[in-house]
């Protein structure tokens, strides 16, 4: 991901900001300024809660370039309290500890790293809630 | 007491004409720990003392950024206000992720303080947290900002096979400064004590420090330590019978303690804030962290001693009351006792490859 394009998604991908349809009040993420259950514009940015729970998760063995330090690693659909699927690392775990039903908390941690010289990319994962450990 | 060049004596206690306190803190501690005896066990055959029982290890996503926003989320989340109101966001740390680009742009967005917001990185060894909140002291006494942020956080490194890789460690907390009638805690005073002593330092594109050996401790670590500390009691007109609780800058588990006795305190005021021994030195995060386990526990109309130190070298004293409000904040955000007690303990290898001393290439 070039060095704009991460920029301009900075605010989804620190904090898990995304948008509500100002028509229907669904919540939306990532934001896309439409609404997909209404159809209606929804531009209104959302901060949302970062609580949800594992809905289906895979561990990485072989990743893409830029992941490999991170292997092996979960990669987890998580259902998110306010409704959105999100797709997301999973962090702090164990691979071997994450269930389906799980609860989770979105942290903000170190996505990937553009060579020893290039760019830090932050953004979200999610690890076990802290008082569910 | 210190004179000034007329003969008189220098009050130089650092006490806003306004005064301000703590809105909101908050703790942040990685979840993987190194005990002691897997260094001793490779470099030392087994043998030989052990400064801390185990460190805290920043996992591979985390750097000094990432525990900076956690303990700063943290602290927002017991302050409860609108981050828009934030004026200033600084983080100190003698780790930021990168030699040239502000770690403290990156949590400002990220907890949603920018644009209207001052943020800067600092630097001073062990104390750069410290001086964030003095800082942010000023600027929200004289008008300049409604709420200014200080973060103290490191992913500290030491040389493997030195004395320094039992303790170095990985750690932050962040601390909200604002109006006294919003604060949990109010500064009474606070006290700073520098010189220029050459006691540990990294040159540029090194990547592990040096240190003077025992240089380290009398003269740098000790004197200033106590130094603030005696001062800004003397000049509060207290002693250490007047603290509930006092934390001071910990590179080990032996030096605060000799520290604090030094100064008069007993153990029961130093235990809570004596995270040391099971999360090692957290740099810049240390004494900040010790003092959000003392407020993760303190009662209205308790007083705090807390004293930096940072290498090169200086300490920053801090004497603070807390208010009625600590009872409603205490529980809105994990406290420093749920990161230490959530552990997962590694062994050598994999220390190894979280800290990257394993070169790939």
């Amino acid at each position: 991901m070039g060095i704009a394009q991460n920029w301009r998604l900075r605010s989804q991908r620190y904090g898990l900001v995304g948008e509500v349809c100002d028509d229907c009040g669904e919540k939306i993420f990532p934001p896309r300024d439409v609404c997909p259950y209404c159809t209606q514009p929804a531009q209104t940015p959302f901060q949302f809660s970062g609580r949800g729970e594992v809905f289906s998760h895979t561990t990485i063995y072989n990743p893409p370039t830029g992941y490999e330090e991170f292997v092996p690693y979960t990669v987890a659909l998580v259902k998110l309290e306010e409704g959105p699927l999100v797709t997301a690392q999973l962090t702090d775990v164990d691979p071997e500890e994450v269930n389906i039903g799980q609860p989770v908390e979105m942290v903000t941690r170190k996505i990937r790293e553009d060579g020893p010289e290039g760019l830090i990319m932050y953004g979200y994962k999610f690890r076990p809630r802290l008082q569910e450990v | 007491m210190n004179h000034t060049k007329d003969g008189s004596v220098l009050n130089s206690l650092m006490r806003p004409s306004t005064p301000v306190g703590i809105v909101g803190y908050g703790a942040y501690v990685p979840r993987y720990r190194l005990p002691a005896t897997e260094v001793a066990r490779v470099w030392r055959g087994g043998e030989g003392g052990l400064p801390v029982t185990e460190k805290a290890v920043p996992g591979p996503d985390e750097d000094t950024l990432t525990i900076a926003l956690e303990a700063a989320r943290n602290a927002l989340a017991r302050a409860q206000i609108d981050p828009h109101l934030i004026g200033a966001v600084w983080v100190g740390s003698e780790s930021h992720p990168y030699a040239v680009k502000p770690t403290s742009t990156i949590v400002a967005e990220a907890i949603g303080a920018t644009p209207h917001t001052e943020a800067a990185d600092w630097q001073f060894a062990c104390k750069a947290g410290t001086e964030t909140i003095q800082a942010g002291m000023g600027f929200v006494a004289s008008g300049m900002a409604r709420y200014a942020l200080g973060i103290g956080a490191d992913t500290a490194q030491g040389r493997p096979g030195d004395a320094l890789e039992y303790t170095a460690a990985a750690g932050g907390a962040a601390y909200l400064i604002g109006p006294v009638d919003q604060s949990l805690a109010v500064f009474e005073a606070s006290f700073s004590y520098v010189t220029d002593t050459p006691d540990f330092w990294r040159r540029p594109y090194m990547h592990y420090p040096s240190h003077g050996q025992r240089f380290t401790g009398e003269p740098a670590y000790f004197h200033h330590v106590t130094s603030a500390g005696k001062h800004l009691m003397e000049q509060m007109g207290r002693t250490a019978a007047d603290f509930s609780y006092v934390v001071v800058h910990q590179p080990n588990a032996k030096f605060p303690q000799r520290a604090a006795k030094m100064l008069g305190f007993k153990p029961e005021q130093w235990a809570v804030g004596l995270l040391c021994p099971v999360v090692g030195n957290t740099y810049a995060g240390a004494s900040m962290l010790g003092l959000a386990a003392i407020l993760d526990q303190a009662q209205p109309g308790d007083t705090i001693l807390a004293i930096s130190f940072g290498s090169g070298a200086g300490s920053d004293a801090f004497a603070l009351r807390v208010t009625e409000l600590i009872t409603e904040r205490q529980g809105l955000a994990p406290k420093t006792a749920d990161y230490v007690a959530r552990r997962t303990v590694i062994d050598y290898a994999t220390y190894v490859r979280y800290r990257k001393k394993l070169s790939m290439q």
